[in-house]
């Protein structure tokens, strides 16, 4: 019979947390450890609410929906990007380290402006429908048709959740602010793909095709191996740059 | 003080926040979106299972339209909704569905011929119809007459959401992120803006506007058992009753939700038993037959909720270590259709329970889920009691869900609502009533009042912890104003929390961490929640009924007779520890649908004279309106369309029929 999962209790978890608060003029980038008890089924956002709770209050992180769909948790966990929200401390050793998403502004701790990012990166690849006659679409008719397997292959696409993961684990992000990356030149097949979307190759081409966007990849596959949501992102940048390379 | 100004200032960027910023910025207004957040992860993104409107492309939803829709919504309310309020929704809801698939929500379509599903533990084989080919598909949810729950897989929230979000970018409306409404800036029954305080600096910002619009969803947080994200903490709602001039409606109808992953309480979607899935007891046997044999575990969320812990009650649960739960059986549906149409489901029972539920079973057990009450508004989303205040999506109480909301109709009410009150808030800010009339004293003043709170929090030399007050909020509302309420509990609650709002004005913090401070924002947030789950526990011990998720185990019959109300409650004393309960009637005499048996749940209620009179003028009227179209029949009953946005009012067009 099915059975909910029990591991071993018992450990005294040491977590180690890249600390620093760039709002206090004293604060310098340093490692703090913190010990907890491991419970049952604990996650690291059981663990780091306890934390902040019982011993330091001021510890900053950001989770939001706590069940892996909303993006807000990526931090870096034992040197490798993910979401901490689902990371069950049983799956780690004894001892966890935790420090912010690199190439995100810091706003403290462990909790990073993945927001502005992904907004400029938004307005600057323009990810939306463009279509003519958005505002003046008559809803009352019947809707246009789509084609099943597409509609799925486009939410596929879709499922990004803007966490960052994929910046995080980018060797030209970390080199380059102007990246576009993996999330981005994601979005672009997405829209690319999506017969709404009235743009032409050669309109994308002018957004991505050059070193801020898909010639920028140096095919490291880190974005696909740390990709939370298991998206083909390796796949899909290499076939938008075959199409680049046609429109351009 | 930093004072910002604008036409309208919409607090929440979820799907309700930002539609309704679309259709005023569309009408010309400047608008600025706060969150507390970035918007893409508003809660809104968590919705799984799907949005309902009537389409009735695919073979289970044929025969749909905007009058079973409304039928089903009222029955669903447990006759506590405004059904004019509910007529509007339904017949914008296809509306809104149309204009998404058209700004590029990816919905799930029709495909042609044969296919399996499973209904009632059985496979069947249906034929979906040639004609029907790649039109929006919809999927079974509880409490429908039709498969009215248009889905993409069961990330529907998701894709809605990053849709609406970049549709907003597109139409250039700022989202400034990581910012919290503290405060409503106020005079005289008029509503200014909000002081707001930034989230990352810790500073207070003034933000003044014609118009202000609350769209800062549940407040599911006042719970310790929630499937709601941790943000859910209502601060829109409680701004709005400290103001001590708007009202919010209904707080005590808490909607508990059938399966919430067991103990986490994380949300697995109602569309796994609408796609056939099962609810096991421990012995494993199909327990909810027995109960409800006409819907089975398709009965409305209450009335599934109530019977699972009644069965546990009976000593039926799975006993394990953390307590009893039930069981979820996806495991027939098959492979292929968890990978495609149940992933999200899939992620989070491997990632949090270790379960594969292709080949096992998901505990599961009722955690709450939905707040039914808000900020009371009218037919357009404007308060009643403070002008220039609007409210919209989950913090608002429009009143279409009334004590019970059908699944599915609340990202449906998201953006239908959002359709509608932009438009509203646009009429108003060009109307003279909108001009921007406060002194910069008012702004000033209200600043300071702020600054002040925070100050005597943070100054606070008392001996109370705030994670701790929270917790124990959380485990009161939890243990005591749960799915089955009783006068006792209920009383208990009303003093424990009283005597936490006490305790609240004497924390002290140990952090005085530069910035926008945890600990700080823990201690305000509190103290608001609080006032919020007293306005719950109070308004649930007054209310002597039970009527859909509200059951009063000591008074277990609807009572028609005495409790066609809606609860109203305003807090205008700050010091005071209870909030000033009023009540609205529900016009009988008014309704398309007099009240009657929801078609599932209890049978028996007491009645109102009313209900008769009602049905015999209904009867009356329609009488002499044979061979009309059903149009004419529904605008003789009770008219709606003149409470609709004109461009809103046109038919909608179905399968089949000529445009
Ligand atoms: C797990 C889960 C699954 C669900 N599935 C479905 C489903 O399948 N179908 C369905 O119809 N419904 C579903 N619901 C319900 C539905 O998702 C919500 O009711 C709806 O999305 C709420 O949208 P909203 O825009 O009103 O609020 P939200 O999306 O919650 O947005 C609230 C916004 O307000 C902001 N905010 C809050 N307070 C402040 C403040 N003080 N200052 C500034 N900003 C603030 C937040 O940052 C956020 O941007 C589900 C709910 C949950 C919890």
């Amino acid at each position: 019979m099915t059975q909910i999962p029990v591991q071993q209790l018992g450990r005294t978890l040491q977590i180690e947390i890249l600390r620093h608060n760039p709002r206090d003029p004293d604060s310098v980038p340093h490692l703090q450890t913190f010990e907890v008890e491991e419970a049952d089924a604990m996650t690291l956002f059981i663990a780091l609410n306890e934390i902040r709770e019982t011993q330091d209050p001021s510890l900053q992180f950001d989770f939001v929906c706590r069940a892996g769909i909303c993006g807000s948790c990526g931090m870096i966990i034992n040197g490798r990007p993910g979401l901490a929200c689902r990371t069950l401390t049983h799956q780690l050793p004894q001892r966890i380290t935790l420090a912010p998403l690199p190439a995100f502004e810091l706003i403290g701790d462990l909790s990073v402006n993945t927001g502005k990012w992904m907004r400029g990166m938004s307005e600057r690849l323009e990810t939306w429908v463009h279509r003519q006659d958005l505002e003046q679409s008559d809803l009352d008719s019947l809707e246009a048709p789509m084609e099943p397997q597409l509609a799925e292959q486009l939410y596929e696409l879709e499922r990004c959740i803007e966490c960052g993961c994929c910046i995080a684990a980018c060797g030209t992000a970390q080199m380059r602010e102007d990246f576009v990356g993996a999330v981005g030149l994601n979005q672009i097949t997405r829209f690319r793909l999506d017969p709404r979307d009235e743009r032409s190759d050669a309109q994308f081409y002018e957004l991505v095709g050059d070193e801020t966007g898909v010639f920028g990849c140096m095919t490291l596959l880190g974005c696909e191996d740390m990709c939370p949501k298991d998206l083909p992102l390796a796949t899909q940048i290499a076939f938008l740059r075959r199409r680049m390379v046609m429109a351009g | 003080m930093h004072t910002i100004y604008t036409d309208v200032l919409v607090i929440g960027g979820g799907l309700a926040g930002q539609r309704a910023a679309i259709g005023a910025r569309r009408r010309g207004q400047e608008v600025i979106v706060l969150s507390l957040v970035p918007a893409k992860r508003s809660h809104s993104a968590a919705a799984q299972g799907g949005m309902q409107a009537s389409l009735g492309n695919c073979l289970g939803g044929a025969g749909d339209n905007e009058d079973i829709h409304f039928a089903d919504t009222v029955r669903g309310s447990d006759w506590g909704a405004d059904q004019e309020v509910v007529r509007m929704f339904a017949h914008t809801a296809p509306k809104a569905i149309r204009e998404l698939a058209a700004w590029g929500v990816p919905w799930n379509r029709v495909e042609r011929g044969e296919r399996e599903i499973t209904v009632d533990g059985k496979k069947q084989t249906i034929r979906e119809a040639d004609a029907a080919h790649g039109l929006i598909t919809s999927r079974n949810f509880g409490g429908t007459q039709k498969w009215r729950a248009c889905y993409v897989s069961d990330g529907t929230g998701h894709a809605m959401l990053y849709t609406m979000s970049n549709q907003a970018i597109a139409a250039g409306i700022p989202v400034h992120e990581r910012m919290e409404a503290l405060a409503l800036i106020h005079a005289d029954g008029r509503c200014h803006g909000a002081i707001v305080r930034n989230l990352m600096s810790g500073e207070l910002v003034a933000y003044v506007a014609r118009a202000t619009c609350i769209a800062t969803g549940g407040f599911g947080r006042i719970y310790r058992v929630s499937t709601n994200a941790v943000i859910n903490e209502g601060m829109g709602a409680a701004i709005a009753l400290e103001t001590g001039v708007a009202a919010l409606g209904n707080m005590e109808a808490i909607q508990f939700h059938p399966t919430g992953i067991f103990p986490a309480g994380i949300l697995v979607t109602e569309g796994c038993r609408g796609d056939g899935g099962l609810l096991l007891d421990g012995a494993e046997h199909r327990f909810m037959p027995d109960y409800e044999p006409e819907k089975k575990e398709l009965a409305s969320r209450d009335v599934v909720s109530r019977r699972m812990e009644e069965h546990i009650a009976a000593g039926h649960g799975a006993k394990t270590r953390f307590g009893e739960h039930l069981w979820l059986d996806i495991r027939l549906l098959g492979a292929a259709h968890i990978d495609t149409k149940l992933r999200e489901v899939k992620e989070i029972c491997q990632y949090f329970l270790g379960v594969d539920p292709v080949r096992e079973l998901i505990p599961v057990r009722p955690a709450q889920h939905y707040s039914m009450g808000g900020v009371r508004t009218d037919h357009h989303g404007h308060s009643p009691q403070l002008r220039g205040l609007f409210a919209v999506g989950e913090a608002a109480c429009w009143d279409m869900h009334g004590f019970n909301r059908l699944g599915g109709n609340s990202v449906a009410e998201t953006v239908v609502a959002g359709m509608i009150v932009g438009e509203a808030i646009a009429d108003f800010c060009e109307s003279p009533e909108g001009a921007l009339t406060l002194s910069t004293a008012l702004v000033e003043d209200f600043g300071r009042r702020e600054a002040r709170h925070l100050a005597t929090i943070s100054d606070g030399h008392g001996d109370e912890n705030a994670f701790d007050l929270i917790r124990r909020m959380q485990e009161t509302m939890t243990a005591k104003v749960g799915i089955f309420r009783h006068a006792e509990r209920l009383e208990e609650a009303v003093s424990s929390l009283q005597d936490l709002q006490r305790r609240s004005r004497n924390i002290s913090l140990r952090s005085s961490a530069a910035g926008a401070n945890p600990e700080l924002v823990a201690a305000y947030r509190l103290q608001r929640m609080l006032k919020l789950a007293q306005c719950v526990a109070y308004g649930a011990l007054q209310r002597t009924e039970s009527r859909g998720a509200h059951y009063r185990a000591d008074f277990p019959r609807r009572d028609d007779a005495n409790w066609m109300r809606r609860t109203l409650a305003v807090w205008p004393d700050a010091k005071a520890t209870l909030p000033n309960l009023g009540y609205e009637p529900l016009d009988i005499m008014r309704m398309e649908i007099p009240p009657g048996w929801r078609g599932y749940g209890a049978r028996d209620y007491i009645e109102n004279p009313q209900t008769a009179l009602r049905q015999e003028q209904i009867e009356a009227v329609l009488a002499t309106l044979e061979g009309a179209d059903p149009e004419t029949r529904q605008a003789a009953l009770m008219p709606f369309k003149h409470l609709l946005p004109e461009h809103l009012r046109g038919p909608n067009q179905r399968l089949g029929e000529q445009s």
